[in-house]
């Protein structure tokens, strides 16, 4: 039995075939709306998030399955002191396969270790994100057509941004990557980051501050959300909430075919104005999130 | 100072003046009934000054817990008044309830049940991080 707790559970064949097989659902869907009859997929959220839980919930139901589950820890056991391993134990009876977010990292491996059934991590704290980077990896390779040879920029919080980390450590196992980080000093890029993951693959990368200088090279730009909660200081939140501001004026020198991504949701970073240019991909990345789900869903539950 | 001599037991010498507590409390050698020795700041021509236990009782040492917290450390193995065995340490790949992760994002903060557990992922640079939440830990000492 297979548990998705980390990107890096998986090897690049299997994110290839997984990349594939949802490619194959967004092209024949009528194909898979009975692979899932019978099957049920509880989403065990111990704190919300409404849109990784309704696509979780989305790809199942199209998969023809049903779901069950909780969206906050105040309507679950967990409010009278159950532990994560006993609640997983218990949910195993119940369901096929788990999808959960937790706000302590490292409660969906503890909740692997336990449980009968397979676990997807849909988010723990600051941690990992994993089904947040194979949407973004899905977007990029149905977007550009390749998942190597790209030239990448990465802009906003790449401190506390989890999908920025794990989105680099997905792409750092694949040939010509070069990554351009675009943060202000006080979001830059850890420095365990850059030396574990970008220099120990030999990724080739630039800091810079200023958004539109490499503008003209980049393949794909990653824009994120400077996050409110991860500041103790309100003023240091409110002084760098919109540091960036992507808009039309900016993109000029952009090339036509580049790929702008956003993990969503977003606040100010990226102009409304952007939304009807096509190279705009963020909304397109949130519909490829239910597709990868749906293709994750039926390897994990090893549903030909 | 006089301090009586190892008849069958440890030695355990060259440990970093000021850790020997740390590695006293981790061992549980509060929980022995045979005379442990623990003798800190003693001059050392290499460290200048260092710290010493001597542990009269031939027990099971965790070296892995030692070679954590410091891997220069020397174990001299003594069996009837002769120091048999000089056990050089390393540092573990994994340790086990040695040390706590601070992180208060890690769930080991609030599943007190857990065992709190360190890979080391940068051997050049000692790093230890912690099995759950991948935080390095910050203060190894």
């Amino acid at each position: 039995m297979k548990h998705l707790i980390d990107i890096k559970d998986l090897s690049v064949k299997e994110i290839d075939d997984l990349i594939e097989v949802a490619k194959d659902i967004i092209n024949h869907r009528d194909n898979y709306s009975h692979k899932c009859d019978g099957k049920k997929l509880a989403t065990l959220f111990f704190e919300p998030s409404t849109r990784t839980r309704l696509s979780f919930e989305a790809a199942m139901m199209e998969l023809g399955g049903n779901v069950l589950g909780f969206s906050e820890a105040s309507s679950s056991s967990v409010s009278k002191g159950e532990t994560v391993a006993d609640t997983i134990q218990v949910v195993g009876c119940y369901a096929d396969i788990i999808a959960m977010r937790h706000p302590k990292e490292g409660a969906p491996y503890v909740a692997s270790v336990k449980s009968t059934v397979p676990i997807i991590n849909a988010g723990d704290g600051g941690h990992n994100h994993p089904t947040q980077t194979l949407t973004d990896l899905l977007t990029i390779k149905c977007e550009k057509g390749r998942l190597d040879n790209l030239t990448i920029g990465l802009c906003g919080d790449l401190k506390f941004g989890r999908t920025v980390h794990s989105l680099i450590t997905a792409m750092a196992r694949y040939n010509n990557i070069k990554i351009v980080l675009i943060s202000p000093d006080e979001l830059k890029l850890p420095e365990y980051v850059k030396k574990e993951v970008l220099e120990k693959n030999n990724i080739e990368y630039v800091e810079t501050k200023d958004i539109e200088e490499y503008m003209s090279e980049l393949d794909i730009l990653y824009m994120t959300r400077v996050q409110k909660e991860r500041f103790f200081n309100e003023a240091d939140y409110i002084r760098l909430k919109d540091y960036y501001i992507l808009n039309k004026d900016k993109l000029k020198v952009a090339k036509n075919d580049l790929c702008i991504m956003h993990p969503l949701p977003r606040v100010n970073e990226i102009s409304t104005d952007v939304d009807d240019d096509p190279r705009a991909c963020y909304f397109k990345q949130a519909n490829y999130g239910k597709y990868i789900r749906m293709a994750l869903i039926l390897k994990l539950l090893e549903v030909k | 100072m006089n301090i009586d001599s190892i008849k069958n037991g440890y030695v355990i010498d060259h440990i970093k003046a000021g850790k020997a507590m740390r590695i006293y409390d981790i061992l549980g050698l509060a929980e022995l009934d045979c005379q442990v020795a623990l003798i800190t700041n003693a001059k050392s021509k290499k460290q200048g000054k260092k710290d010493i236990i001597k542990i009269d009782k031939d027990i099971p040492l965790n070296l892995d817990a030692l070679g954590f917290i410091d891997h220069n450390i020397t174990v001299n193995v003594v069996k009837d008044d002769i120091i048999v065995e000089k056990r050089k340490l390393n540092l573990p790949q994994r340790v086990v309830n040695v040390a706590k992760c601070t992180n208060p994002r890690c769930i080991t903060s609030i599943e007190k049940d857990l065992d709190q557990v360190f890979n080391l992922t940068d051997k050049e640079n000692e790093v230890y991080r912690c099995l759950y939440c991948e935080s390095s830990l910050k203060n190894k000492e």
